[in-house]
Order: C-alpha cells, then sequence, then structure tokens
C-alpha cells in the first residue's frame, strides 16, 4: 500500500516537473523568436552610432547618398515593420550556457523551433540550402542550420544567447590562410587589407571586420567570426592587440573605399581583433566581415527566463 | 531632377549614360539569380514575360502569402559577380538593356555591354525595404521550384533606385578604376603601417 502511494506520488511529481519543462521550454523558445524578428529589423545601438558617425565623417556626394538611402531604409524597416535586408541569412546562435541552466539539454531542439516560427513571422528568407542535393529546404531548417556554437560557464545558471543574422553577400569575401612565421605581421595585415579590396567591396561596405590569429586555419576562422560579433568600439584586452586594432583600422580607413565601394571618406565601421597562442611553425590568420546591416543581437537569460537584452535599447522580451 | 528610364529601354535611353550617373526606373523588372541565369542560359527554358529593353535585378527578395497572392517584402539587390559566369549570354538571349545589381562586374560582362549597349547600375545594398516600397505590384512569379530567393519574379516599379552606373556602354568599369585607386592607397596605407610596427 505505501509503496503504491509513493510510487504515484513520484509519478505525480515527474509529470509536474515534465509539465513545468514544456511551460519553460515553450516561453524561452518564443523569447527566442520574437528576439530574432528584433534583430532581422532593428540594428544593434552600437552599430548605429558608429554609422552615423561616418555619415558625420563623410564629404563625398556619392556616399552621401548611399548614406541617406541607409537611413531612410532603418526607418522603413521599423514603420513598416519588416527585415532590413531580404537576406536574413542563415540563423547562426553562439551560445554562453552555464551548465546549470535549466534548459542546457533542450536548447538545439528550442532554438530550432524559434528559427521556424521567425521564419514564419518576420518573415524571413529561406536561407538553408541542402548541398549536394542543391534543394532550398524552405524553412530556414537544415542539416546543421541553424548553426549553433557553445562554450559551457561551469556552475553558472544563465545562458547568453548571441543572434547573428549575416547575409551572403558578407559570408562570401571571407578568407582564412596559414602563413609562414617569417611573413609574420606584416604578412597578416596584407591579406587582411588585399582581402578587403578584391573581396569586400561587394559586400556591402563600410564593413565591420573581424581578425582571427590561431596556429591553424580553422582555429583562426573562429576567432575572425568571434572578433566579427564582439560589439564595436570595444578593444582587446591585450594592450599591444588593442592597440594594432586602432592601427589597423586607421590604415584600411585610409583606403578610403566608403558606403558599397564607391568611394568615401572611411572604409570599416571596426576593426577586432581575437588572438591565441600559435604554434613556433605556423602562423594562421583569417578575416571575416560584416556588412553595414550587421544584425547581431545579444541577449542575456536567467534561470527562471526573465532576460535582459544587451544591444538593443528599450527592447524587452 | 531625376533621370528616370522606362522599358522598353532603348539603345539611345542608355547609350549617352556614364559611369557615376543616377538614374531611376520605371516599369518591368524582374529578378535573376544564379541558378535563374544557368536555367535560362545552359538550360534554354524561356520565360513566359518579354524581355526585350528590360530590366533584370540581381536579387532574392523576401515574399509572402496575402490572400492566396504573393507580395514582396523585402527585395535588395545581391552580389552581382556571382553573374558574371552567365550574363553576357543572358543579355544576348533576353535583350535587356538594364542590369541592376550590387558590386561590380568582370571584364566579360563590360565586353558585353558595349557590343550589346547595355548598363550595370548598383542599387545601394542592404536597402531593401527602400526597394520594395518602389515596386508597385508583383505581376507573375515564376520558376518557383528554385526557392524563395532564387525564383523569377515580374515586377513594376515606379521610380526605381537610386541606381548608381557601374559599367556604361564605352565600357568604362567604376568598380574596376575603384579597385586600381583602392589598390594605389592599399600599398601606401600599409607601407606606413609597416614601418610604425618596426618602431
Amino acid at each position: 500500500m505505501l509503496l503504491t502511494t509513493l510510487v504515484i506520488y513520484n509519478i505525480s511529481c515527474y509529470n509536474v516537473r515534465m509539465q513545468n519543462l514544456e511551460v519553460l521550454k515553450n516561453s524561452f523558445t518564443a523569447k527566442v523568436a520574437d528576439f530574432i524578428n528584433v534583430v532581422a529589423k532593428k540594428l544593434p545601438d552600437d552599430v548605429l552610432v558608429r554609422l552615423k558617425e561616418m555619415q558625420s565623417n563623410e564629404t563625398e556626394q556619392r556616399a552621401l547618398a548611399v548614406y541617406d538611402c541607409i537611413f531612410k531604409n532603418l526607418e522603413k524597416a521599423i514603420s513598416l515593420d519588416r527585415p532590413i535586408c531580404q537576406d536574413t541569412g542563415v540563423v547562426q546562435f553562439f551560445v554562453k550556457v552555464g551548465t546549470n541552466f535549466p534548459l542546457i539539454n533542450d536548447l538545439e531542439s528550442c532554438l530550432r523551433k524559434a528559427v521556424e516560427i521567425a521564419t514564419e513571422k518576420a518573415p524571413l528568407r529561406h536561407n538553408a540550402v541542402e548541398t549536394f542535393i542543391e534543394k532550398n529546404t524552405g524553412t530556414n531548417l537544415g542539416t546543421g542550420v541553424p548553426y549553433i556554437e557553445y562554450d559551457l560557464i561551469p556552475n553558472s545558471d544563465k545562458l547568453e544567447l548571441t543572434v547573428y543574422l549575416a547575409g551572403g553577400g558578407c559570408s562570401l569575401p571571407g578568407r582564412s590562410t596559414v602563413l609562414m612565421p617569417s611573413e609574420g605581421y606584416e604578412g597578416a595585415f596584407k591579406f587582411v587589407a588585399d582581402t578587403l579590396v578584391t573581396y569586400g567591396i561587394n559586400a556591402c561596405p563600410p564593413l565591420v571586420i573581424g581578425v582571427g590569429f590561431g596556429p591553424c586555419m580553422a582555429t583562426s576562422a573562429k576567432l575572425a567570426k568571434k572578433a566579427s560579433l564582439r560589439s564595436i568600439g570595444s578593444h582587446n584586452p591585450n594592450e599591444k592587440v588593442a592597440e594594432m586594432e586602432v592601427k589597423l583600422q586607421s590604415a584600411l580607413n585610409k583606403i578610403a573605399i566608403g558606403p558599397q565601394g564607391l568611394g568615401g571618406t572611411e572604409s570599416v565601421v571596426a576593426v577586432n581583433i581575437e588572438n591565441m597562442a600559435r604554434h613556433p611553425s605556423s602562423f594562421g590568420v583569417a578575416v571575416a566581415f560584416g556588412c553595414w546591416a550587421h544584425r547581431r543581437g545579444v541577449v542575456e537569460f536567467n534561470a527562471d527566463l526573465s532576460s535582459s537584452v544587451l544591444t538593443h535599447e528599450g527592447v524587452t522580451l | 531632377m531625376k533621370k528616370i528610364l522606362s522599358t522598353p529601354i532603348k539603345t539611345e535611353d542608355v547609350a549617352s549614360l556614364k559611369v557615376g550617373d543616377v538614374v531611376y526606373l520605371n516599369g518591368l523588372l524582374v529578378t535573376c539569380r544564379d541558378t535563374g541565369h544557368k536555367r535560362r542560359v545552359l538550360e534554354g527554358v524561356i520565360p513566359k514575360v518579354d524581355l526585350n529593353g528590360g530590366a533584370v535585378f540581381h536579387a532574392g527578395p523576401i515574399v509572402k502569402e496575402v490572400d492566396g497572392r504573393l507580395e514582396i517584402v523585402a527585395i535588395g539587390p545581391t552580389t552581382s559577380m556571382r553573374m558574371e559566369k552567365y550574363e553576357k549570354e543572358f543579355m544576348e538571349l533576353t535583350g535587356v538593356k538594364l542590369i541592376i545589381g550590387k558590386g561590380g562586374m568582370g571584364e566579360k560582362t563590360t565586353k558585353a555591354c558595349v557590343e550589346n549597349n547595355v548598363v550595370h547600375a548598383v542599387y545601394p545594398g542592404g536597402c531593401a525595404v527602400v526597394a520594395a516600397d518602389q515596386v508597385e505590384e508583383l505581376l507573375d512569379a515564376e520558376w518557383l521550384d528554385l526557392g524563395m530567393p532564387e525564383a523569377f519574379y515580374v515586377m513594376r516599379v515606379k521610380e526605381f533606385g537610386p541606381l548608381i552606373i557601374s559599367i556604361d556602354t564605352q565600357g568604362n568599369n567604376l568598380f574596376e578604376q575603384n579597385k586600381r585607386t583602392f589598390n594605389e592607397r592599399k600599398v601606401a596605407s600599409l607601407t606606413e603601417l609597416y614601418d610604425d610596427l618596426k618602431k
């Protein structure tokens, strides 16, 4: 008798837990879908501030006409509730998840569902083409898409979620290479400048430039992506690297590519560098580009799913 | 005063245009991207609409269905260079006079622009809502099997622009000229940076 009661009690506790989990999952999924929708339609504050600064620094007529169109477009995107750019990208998530965050085991399924909802609601363009089959899935879901990158935070019950919508245009020019160490930093900066002038001008400048330094092609590429997602105006914690960010930004701005590569006063929104130690015999460097419509959003969730949006002032989920 | 081109565009309408000029478009505009160009040029599939004197937009819009009809939500230009391989044949097969996209195109297209009296122009990239607002009506959508971005959309547009001429019928190529300038500035700027690194 006692045993039966205990079993029933345990089952009902389990059921309550499961029901609570379902409620949490649904609430989290809806919030993420809402946030993707915001990121598609509204630029983060730091990018907006820098674009306005670039507009006010601009003197070329043709470039000023492009900035006018850019700001008119940003206003219309909000007033008509539409994505800023038709290319809403392959949805990418960069997740810093506490090992005690209650939905850690369900993150992937929730994020996939959120993309499905946002695709319908925003609406987002269908951008997942299955490779080899060469067929657009029509849902923005595909093998490995949305892309999710995880960082685990031990002993934390929070989640910091970065949503990034990068169009194909600014994904096309990204490059990674491994140089002979003798080529050194001169070789690396030449690689960045060459890539910008050869391929970057078609990628909707002014561009956000993320540069990564590591021991191989893949580590450098990963760091370049991370660098491109750092906030505009922030600096690498290493003073020497921070100094190089400023110098490289100034050097690239002197090329004066202007908005849309039509010529102007400056070239880039920012240069951010991320680095790690390298192998003595290899010198990996990569460059990742973000277009002027740098649709990046960061939101922090607590264990009870209360949240604060870190990139878009005034936005709550 | 705004310079406005209307479809069907004639040779004399585009022959006087020079790189850097700003124009707008009234009339018929169709979208065609990578797989659409391949379908027309390699597979020989002919869309229903007559493109003689028409304008093609390198663009893959967001569309949504409202009351059983498709509507354009956002439509900005895509990188024109991706269509370099097939653009010469595309313009010769279709008779388009105006190619609109983003960034430059190569030598093959530039030569073909001279031979066929065609111009290439750029629409400011990422300005997809402004552009959608200049679309009066989505008239037809073909090749929907290619997926939302790659389908062939037929639109009527009003004062569509600004369109900045980047290849003219004289063979001037704005982006190639810019690239040369940017490369010269790059060499000077890097030399300065290297000197700074040695300090």
